[in-house]
C-alpha cells in the first residue's frame, strides 16, 4: 500500500514550498521593477480509479490481487520468457509483496496497489489507486493473481489502456489461466497453497516443463485418471477465469 | 467448399475496382498454449464471401489434409485460385509453445479483405487453430483476435501415436514435445459430429507405457483460445 504516489505526492509538496518562498523573497525586494511573480499553481489535478476483480471460477479462490498502473514499457510477464522471481512467489503461493516491489523500482511504473484478501470464487473486491493526471498519457494498468488451488496458475489482464477515460467511464476485460512455467503441475497438495492443498507454497526450484510463461490447459483432477492428483472435478476450470472492471472516478 | 471457391472466382471476374483503403498491415500469430506446436501456418488475405472452412459443415479434402497432416499445400493452391495474398509457413517450420512470429502483409491493388490463418495442432488427430475470414480492419491501430481450436470432425480421436498424418490414415502424426507416452488403447472412435465443429479437447492419461491414451493428460490438454492473432495496422 505504501506505493510511488506516496512519494510523488510529497514531491509535489516540496515543490510548492520552494514556489512560496520564492515568492517571498522577491516581494521583499520592491526596489526594481520587476514583474509581480505569478500566483502559486494550483494544486496538480489528480485521476483516481477503481479496479473491481471478480472470481468466475468454480473453487478456484483468488490471491490478494496485485494491481499496478504503468505505461507501456513494462508488463507483469511476457509470454514465452521465464517469469520474474516476483511473479513465481505469486503464482506458487499467492504472496503478491514481490512481485509489487519489483513494480515499484520500475521506472516505467506509476503507483501500485495491493488486494485486502484473497477474493473467493463467486467473490469480488475493488481496489482503488489516484495519480496525477499529467501523468494520464499512455497510462495502463494490469492485474496479477493466483488460483490458489494450482501449482502456478495464475490470471488477470495485462495492459489494459486507461489513458483515454473521462471520469464515470470504464472499461471490463476478461482474464485467462496462464501457467507460470515455475511448477510442475503435479496438483499434489504438498504443492498447492490453498484450501485444497495447504502445502508448500513458493519453491524457488523450477520444474515445470518449460521454463517460461504460457496459458493454462486446466486442472486434470482425480476423476479424470489422475491417480495421484488432490484435486477433482470442483477445481477444474475453464477461461475466462476473472473479470476486471476498471471505472475513472476522479 | 470446392463450390464456394468456384463462384467466388466467377464473381471476381464481374469484381468493382478495389476500394482504396489502407492496406499494409502487421500479423502477429502467437502460440497461447502449454505444450502444442503448431504446423506450418497457411495466412492469406482474400476477398469476402470465400471460407477456408463452415463450422456445421463437412470439411474440404484440403482442409483435412492440413488437419490430419499439417500439408497446406491444397489450401495453398485454393487461395491462390481467389488471387489471395498468401504467407506460406511464416514461422519456417513449428511454432512452439508460447512463441510468436511477425510478418508484414500489404494488399494494395486488390479486394482482399478479409483474413484467414490456419494450422494444425500436434500432437492431436485433426484439431486445427482457425481464424475465419475476418474483416481486416484499415483505421490505423493494434486489434487483436482469439482463435479457437476446431476439431475437422474427419478422423477418430484415437490419440494414438502411429505417425498417421495421411487424409483417412488413423492415428497422429507426431509429438514434437517428446513427452508422449506408448502402447494406448485408443480413446475414442469416429467423432459424433462428422462436420467442422470446436474441439472437445484431448483426454490423455498418465500412463507412460499403456492406458487408452498416448498422450499425457498432464501435458497435452489446452483451453480455448489456442492462438491469439495481433494485427498491427500501419
Amino acid at each position: 500500500m505504501l506505493t510511488k504516489q506516496r512519494f510523488t505526492a510529497r514531491a509535489s509538496v516540496v515543490t510548492l514550498t520552494a514556489l512560496l518562498v520564492a515568492a517571498c523573497d522577491s516581494d521583499s525586494g520592491g526596489q526594481t521593477v520587476t514583474p509581480n511573480p505569478p500566483p502559486p499553481p494550483p494544486p496538480p489535478a489528480m485521476a483516481s480509479f477503481d479496479v473491481t476483480v471478480t472470481n468466475l471460477t468454480n473453487a478456484q479462490p483468488l490471491s490478494p490481487v496485485a494491481v499496478i498502473a504503468h505505461d507501456g514499457s513494462y508488463s507483469v510477464f511476457t509470454l514465452g520468457m521465464p517469469a520474474t522471481a516476483g511473479l513465481e512467489t505469486l503464482a506458487e503461493g499467492g504472496d503478491n509483496s514481490a512481485l509489487i516491489a519489483e513494480a515499484d523500482a520500475d521506472a516505467a511504473v506509476i503507483t501500485t496497489v495491493s488486494g485486502a484478501a484473497p477474493i473467493g470464487p463467486g467473490g469480488n473486491e475493488t481496489v482503488s489507486f489516484t495519480l496525477l493526471e499529467s501523468e494520464l498519457p499512455g497510462l495502463t494498468v494490469s492485474v496479477s493473481t493466483m488460483l490458489v488451488n494450482t501449482n502456478d496458475a495464475i490470471s488477470g489482464p495485462n495492459r489494459v489502456s486507461i489513458e483515454n477515460l473521462a471520469v464515470g467511464d470504464s472499461v471490463s476485460v476478461r482474464s485467462i489461466a496462464y501457467d507460470a512455467g515455475t511448477e510442475a503441475n503435479s496438483e499434489e497438495a504438498i504443492h498447492i497453497p490453498g484450501p485444497a492443498g495447504g502445502g508448500e507454497g513458493f519453491n524457488a526450484a523450477r520444474d515445470d516443463i518449460a521454463d517460461h510463461v504460457s496459458m493454462h490447459q486446466g486442472v486434470v483432477g482425480t476423476e479424470d485418471g489422475f491417480a495421484t492428483s488432490d484435486l477433482n472435478n470442483q477445481h477444474r476450470f475453464d477461461n475466462a477465469v476473472t473479470a476486471v472492471r476498471i471505472e475513472r472516478t476522479q | 467448399m470446392k463450390r464456394s471457391f468456384i463462384a467466388a472466382a466467377a464473381a471476381a471476374l464481374f469484381a468493382l475496382p478495389p476500394a482504396a483503403n489502407a492496406t499494409d498491415f502487421d500479423v502477429t500469430i502467437t502460440n497461447l498454449t502449454y505444450n502444442i506446436h503448431y504446423t506450418p501456418f497457411l495466412v492469406a488475405a482474400h476477398p469476402a464471401g470465400n471460407n477456408l472452412f463452415v463450422t456445421g459443415q463437412p470439411a474440404s479434402a484440403n482442409l483435412q489434409a492440413m488437419a490430419e497432416g499439417g500439408d497446406i499445400s491444397g489450401l495453398v493452391a485454393d487461395v491462390n485460385g481467389l488471387g489471395a495474398t498468401v504467407v506460406e509457413n511464416p514461422a519456417a517450420g513449428l511454432l512452439a509453445p508460447a512463441q510468436s512470429v511477425t510478418f508484414n502483409m500489404n494488399t494494395d491493388g486488390t479486394s482482399n479483405d478479409r483474413l484467414s490463418i490456419v494450422s494444425m495442432l500436434l500432437p492431436t488427430n485433426d484439431a486445427f487453430a482457425g481464424l475465419n475470414a475476418v474483416e481486416i480492419p484499415t483505421e490505423p491501430g493494434t486489434y487483436v483476435f482469439n482463435v479457437s481450436a476446431y476439431d475437422a470432425g474427419t478422423e477418430a480421436n484415437d490419440e494414438l501415436l502411429t505417425g498417421g498424418g495421411a487424409p483417412g490414415v488413423p492415428g497422429m502424426p507426431v509429438d514434437p514435445s517428446g513427452l508422449n507416452g506408448t502402447g494406448g488403447t485408443g480413446v475414442a472412435g469416429a467423432d459424433n459430429n462428422p462436420n467442422v465443429h470446436i474441439h472437445r479437447g484431448s483426454i490423455g492419461d498418465t500412463d507412460a507405457t499403456g492406458g487408452a491414451s498416448d498422450l499425457d493428460a498432464r501435458v497435452h490438454r489446452w483451453l480455448n483460445p489456442v492462438v491469439r492473432v495481433t494485427i498491427t495496422v500501419n
